[in-house]
């Protein structure tokens, strides 16, 4: 008999779902390019002219990020709870919150990370001034961080229904919005020469916070969905 | 689900193997005993049911069920379509808060909270990912279930007919060969109980021999199963006694 650990449980889980990103890998780049698109848009409508465009670039970015990853929320327990194997999961001996942890670590990899390095490309695609780059990337490791987190917790309690899109849309929105306000607001201080480091922080106690709460939320939530 | 509950019957049987011909070897005084509380010099069962029973939206789904089960023995719950079968199974798993009643299981409550390592279910949905081959999803449920001794998932996909397919995608696969690699994750998993909903479904004849050969190998090892079915192709090779249950009262 092996029973494996709670660290062994977790691991299997993380590998198990990096194979299963690397064996659909043109999806996992959709957030990324769904990005690029939206951000594209702007320019072709608002004309390039490049101190309007830097005015408002980061709070394009970041709503351009939002919306990327509001996309991607979906696919995080959709097909688990589709062919059983989210039930396997409950069932499983080891904690739920531990092991939703893991699988909400690899959705943030395969979604959240791509977005910060394409960040850059978007950045500079809408004129925003160099100087505010790191600002702009700080707020983003904090950010998409809280967005998976957050989103967890809304995807487990939508995930029993059909048609849950707009439900969840409605239910993430609110999560969202200060972590929006905060994350571009940093931004927004950077790139007027005014100290920044007051929202990164709050994003930074608001993603310890949700580290610890989130998985444990989620886990609660899902099983009520799933029963 | 608006009918007359006494409308839903479900009936449960017990089959305490002993032989491989396991399904004509019911001890149905035994279970009698078993269905009226029990004797006090009763062996501690591995699964005990007092007043189980599971209501949605205050519907009666099942119950008052009272039943016990002991290692080696497996016991069939028949039922028409909608008599609760699968909620029964789901509750007895923890997957489902009971409406009322108890479960026990080695003597300890089953709560929501405390899942051992001891109960392995086999849903109507097989489990398994459609982009990965069987044995990379037999890994994952060791990894996330544990490893029974002396078993490998190379062995346990050869036991159940699937030599040569470790490596095709489970989406390539078809519904019977899909169940018979969620058959392989039962051999695998250290699990005493197993709860199988409807495994008889998609199987060829040969499936089902096989399904039988499992549970009488898991009744041997000191294992437990509760097997559902809506009856029609069930024990194949031997004639249960059934006891007929009242499964909403």
């Amino acid at each position: 008999m092996r029973y494996g650990t709670n660290a062994s449980a977790c691991a299997a889980v993380v590998r198990r779902d990096l194979l299963l990103t690397w064996r659909r890998r043109g999806d996992a780049l959709n957030p990324a390019l769904f990005a690029i698109i939206v951000v594209v848009l702007f320019p072709l409508a608002l004309g390039p002219e490049p101190n309007q465009l830097a005015r408002i670039s980061a709070g394009i970015v970041f709503v351009a990020i939002l919306l990327a990853g509001l996309l991607a929320l979906d696919t995080l327990f959709r097909g688990d709870h589709e062919d059983g194997s989210l039930e396997q999961l409950v069932l499983s001996p080891h904690p739920l919150p531990l092991l939703l942890g893991s699988k909400i670590a690899v959705h943030w990899l395969t979604t959240g990370l791509p977005l910060i390095l394409v960040a850059p490309i978007l950045a500079e695609m809408l004129h925003l001034p160099r100087s505010t780059l790191p600002a702009l990337l700080a707020a983003l490791a904090l950010a998409t961080p809280l967005l998976s987190l957050f989103g967890a917790v809304c995807v487990a309690l939508t995930v029993g229904m059909r048609r849950s899109g707009m439900l969840l849309a409605l239910l993430v929105l609110p999560l969202y919005v200060p972590v929006l306000i905060f994350a571009a607001g940093a931004c927004n201080a950077a790139q007027s020469g005014l100290p920044f480091l007051a929202p990164l922080l709050w994003l930074g106690a608001a993603l310890a916070l949700a580290l610890v709460l989130a998985p444990m939320a989620c886990a609660a939530a899902l099983r009520i969905s799933i029963s | 689900m608006s009918h007359d509950p006494q409308r839903l019957p479900m009936s449960i049987t017990l089959a305490r193997l002993s032989r491989p011909d396991w399904g004509v070897s019911a001890r149905a005084g035994g279970f009698c005993k078993l269905m009226t509380g029990g004797e006090s010099n009763d062996p501690m069962p591995l699964l005990e049911a007092s007043g189980l029973s599971y209501s949605r939206n205050d519907e009666p789904v099942f119950g008052p069920l009272d039943f016990r089960l002991h290692a080696g023995e497996v016991l069939l719950i028949e039922g028409d379509n909608g008599s609760g079968k699968t909620t029964l199974l789901r509750v007895l798993s923890g997957l489902l808060a009971p409406g009322g009643g108890s479960i026990r299981l080695n003597g300890e409550d089953l709560t929501m909270a405390r899942l051992s390592h001891q109960v392995a279910l086999l849903g109507h949905q097989p489990g398994l990912k459609a982009d990965l081959t069987p044995l990379e999803n037999l890994d994952f449920a060791i990894g996330v279930f544990g490893l029974r001794g002396g078993i490998t998932p190379h062995l346990a996909l050869a036991s159940v007919g699937l030599e040569g397919y470790e490596e095709v995608p489970v989406r390539q696969l078809s519904a019977g060969q899909k169940k018979r690699v969620s058959l392989a994750r039962l051999l695998l998993v250290p699990a005493a109980l197993w709860l199988l909903d409807e495994p008889y479904a998609n199987l060829d004849r040969e499936g089902i021999d096989l399904v039988n050969r499992l549970l009488d190998a898991q009744a041997r090892r000191g294992g437990a199963a509760l097997v559902t079915s809506h009856g029609a192709y069930v024990f194949t090779t031997g004639s249960p006694r059934r006891l007929p249950l009242r499964a909403t009262a």
